[in-house]
């Protein structure tokens, strides 16, 4: 116990010896979930919107000015020539335009069908879905509503009267009744974030030794393999618990994201994510040989992969199976789950104990990796 | 000038060569990715999973739970017996969706009365939840609808036309593929990760081993120095480049639309861009580490979540929206979609060219100015 103790302080002594260190583990954090939290929001609201009324009739009044209405668009510019709406998709000025034909009005009066435009710009693939979906349902309300104008006209109707069977549906939104993607997105820049500072510490631990040609120095002495992981882990979990509660602090005082579930819960799993983080780290410093090399498989191979595939805006399910597959070895995909699930749904652990499990081998696991790793170098 | 730049670039590059890992991984994993990402990200909503408690048991009910399973946006995952089971289903994440026919359902539409159900939507991921919530209703409203109409066949009443026709048009990605959204999102972050990371070290690593004094005292001036060094990464950066839209273009179908001169100026002056910022980083740290991380905080997730790639810059808060303008990637890649997608011409990223080069030269100053106080 005695060698990994002055390996440990041995670790403290050279981490204090870097100025930098500190405002990087424990500033920089903070300011960044500050910001990023805001960022990500895939909220669709005050979508630019420029419209071409050929028909100016009262109609085609009735039917544009259901867009700003709604609350998800707005009326950046209002041009005469449906030429001009070119430019403005162009320069992105506006992302989706609406053009009403001449003789709206008069089709409509008619009890005709009239017919009108919409044109996205794609090139934003998932913000045009998005605002496709919201520009059709407010068309098909529109329509829907006349529809049922034109059928009480009918002369048969009406000694009738409009059937009133149907479906009344009851919607309800559980957890997040608002619909607020703040709730969700800032739990999980905070598991981004984690990943981020916790891996770029270990990654660097064994392979910057020997870069530096100390490792030689440490494997002459009689320190064991376990014993020089053990040392060289400890700082590193330390300053990954100090960053849990910096970035656990930010998001419910800052962004007032309540905790619905036990916070003894989430703060245990929170380490055992730490534990796969570091420990996937420490593998990727033992397989590499320059401190260049680690870095690079660092973020190429772990991090970017995770960003990504974890669930964090790409939804899982939508990915093909192989790559669905290959998600289950990425120890955020499960940390994402828990973190969502205690932050939002107030999830015990009778909901979570199967996304805990799983992380916590794959944390293990890795990290007996690299020790095996480790030893064999020695060997 | 010009033969000791190339001798520092040919001393870089040979160094760079035997590295393999590092030279493969930033020459060929970037199209990798693109790969990866290209099959593997959409939006799309579609396979959503659903539950479904039908307390009526019905051919009335069915028929109605029919409609959601129908579609291709739910999948039929549980049939519960009990509606309390939905709370641990959805906490647990199984369920996103959860259709309750209550037990007097298809006695209400018999009699021409108006049927309850209660549908309940995991809420926590709100964009999710709030396309499930439209389609949702839509599903209800066709399904209302069609119960109206076919009351009134019954009664010989002809349906009047539908009254509005609308055609939507996408532009740019008509399939409104999400490859195509992404690859000029990938470009830029894989390259400013890759750029930044890489000059920043390949001047740290110098001084971290003690060759830098010797760089310092042979007759290479710091200009030729720091272009000899980082003119090998920015070459390995266009391969990449190239290889993303190679790959791109065979396996997506992504044709570049505009021109490939604007589209080679455009990656270059994002590449300045990073050179300056990787330079500015080489003068905050001294050792690689410290140059390592401060890189990865300031590219990798700025990148991703502060350029526009995923988060709609419109979007954001006033401020945050500020802040995205010091982010290099912002400009790239509303030229590189302009150039790739909509092939515009100038006039559309001009500026966007000209804050990339601004970023440079702000960026270089600074770390010139840096650079001479702490001599090398």
């Amino acid at each position: 116990m005695k060698t990994v103790w002055h390996i440990l302080i041995k670790e403290f002594l050279q981490l204090k010896r870097d100025p930098k260190l500190f405002p990087i583990l424990f500033i920089v954090p903070v300011f960044q979930l500050m910001i990023l939290g805001y960022a990500a929001n895939l909220d669709v609201n005050d979508v630019p919107t420029a419209v071409c009324d050929l028909d100016r009739t009262v109609q085609s009044r009735d039917f544009l000015s259901r867009f700003p209405n709604s609350g998800y668009f707005t009326f950046e510019s209002v041009v005469d020539r449906a030429s001009d709406l070119d430019s403005l998709l162009d320069r992105g000025s506006a992302a989706l335009a609406v053009v009403v034909p001449k003789g709206f009005g008069r089709d409509l009066a008619a009890g005709r069908t009239a017919s009108a435009q919409l044109i996205a710009d794609g090139s934003d693939s998932a913000y045009a879905t998005r605002g496709l979906a919201y520009a059709t349902q407010i068309a098909a309300q529109f329509s829907q509503q006349l529809l049922m104008e034109r059928m009480s006209l009918l002369p048969q109707a009406s000694g009738f009267g409009l059937p009133a069977s149907g479906i009344g549906a009851e919607v309800r939104i559980w957890y997040n009744p608002e619909l607020k993607s703040r709730n969700f997105m800032v739990p999980g820049v905070l598991g981004l974030l984690l990943m981020v500072i916790t891996m770029m510490l270990t990654s660097l631990a064994i392979v910057k030794e020997k870069e530096l040609g100390t490792l030689e120095q440490l494997i002459v002495t009689p320190i064991k393999p376990w014993q020089l992981i053990l040392g060289k882990l400890t700082p590193f979990a330390l300053i990954g618990l100090v960053e849990i509660a910096l970035v656990l602090v930010v998001t419910v005082l800052w962004f007032g994201i309540p905790i619905k579930g036990s916070l003894a819960l989430l703060l245990f799993l929170c380490v055992v994510f730490l534990l796969t983080t570091l420990g996937l780290g420490l593998f990727v410093s033992t397989i590499s040989k320059t401190q260049q090399q680690a870095m690079m498989t660092a973020s190429f191979f772990i991090m970017m992969p995770m960003v990504f595939l974890s669930g964090f805006v790409f939804p899982i399910e939508n990915m093909p199976n192989l790559i669905r597959g290959v998600t289950y070895i990425l120890p955020l995909r499960y940390f994402f789950v828990i973190i969502r699930g205690i932050f939002l749904k107030g999830a015990g652990w009778a909901e979570l104990w199967d996304d805990a499990l799983a992380m916590g081998a794959i944390g293990l696991g890795i990290l007996a990796l690299a020790v095996a790793r480790f030893q064999k170098k020695i060997g | 000038m010009w033969r000791r730049l190339s001798a520092i670039a040919r001393k870089e590059f040979r160094q760079i060569r035997r590295d393999r890992r590092t030279l493969a991984l930033l020459l060929f994993f970037p199209a990798f990715m693109l790969i990866l990402f290209g099959y593997a990200l959409n939006f799309d909503f579609k396979h959503q999973t659903l539950a479904v408690c039908d307390e009526d048991q019905t051919a009335d009910s069915r028929a109605f739970a029919r409609a959601f399973t129908h579609t291709e946006y739910f999948d039929l995952t549980r049939t519960l017996a009990n509606r309390r089971q939905v709370d641990h289903l959805m906490g647990r994440d199984l369920i996103r969706v959860a259709v309750i026919i209550p037990r007097n359902f298809s006695n209400a539409l018999a009699g021409g009365r108006v049927a309850d159900v209660q549908i309940l939507i995991d809420g926590a991921n709100a964009s999710t939840a709030g396309t499930a919530l439209g389609y949702v209703q839509a599903i209800v409203q066709d399904y209302s609808a069609g119960i109206r109409i076919s009351a009134l066949e019954r009664r010989g009443i002809q349906i009047p036309a539908p009254p509005l026709d609308l055609r939507p048009r996408v532009w740019y990605n008509p399939e409104l593929k999400s490859a195509q959204f992404l690859l000029p999102g990938l470009i830029g972050f894989i390259l400013s990760i890759t750029a930044v990371i890489s000059i920043a070290l390949s001047i740290v690593r110098e001084r971290e081993r003690g060759t830098m004094e010797q760089l310092v005292i042979s007759p290479v001036s710091p200009v030729e120095l720091i272009l000899g060094k980082t003119l090998p990464y920015v070459l390995i950066s266009l391969a990449a480049t190239a290889g993303i839209l190679l790959a791109g273009a065979l396996l997506f179908g992504i044709v570049i639309k505009g021109s490939l001169f604007c589209l080679f100026i455009i990656v270059l002056s994002f590449l300045t861009a990073c050179l300056g910022l990787g330079m500015l980083i080489s003068t905050l740290a001294d050792t690689q580490q410290v140059a390592f991380q401060i890189s990865i905080l300031a590219t990798m997730l700025p990148t991703f979540l502060l350029s526009g790639i995923v988060f709609p810059i419109r979007n954001m808060p006033g401020v945050i929206r500020a802040i995205t303008y010091a982010v290099p990637a912002r400009y790239f890649l509303v030229a590189l979609r302009g150039v790739i997608l909509k092939g515009t011409g100038w006039s559309a990223y001009g500026l966007q060219i000209l804050a990339l080069l601004v970023f440079a030269i702000l960026t270089m100053g600074a770390s010139v100015l840096r650079m001479r106080r702490r001599q090398y």
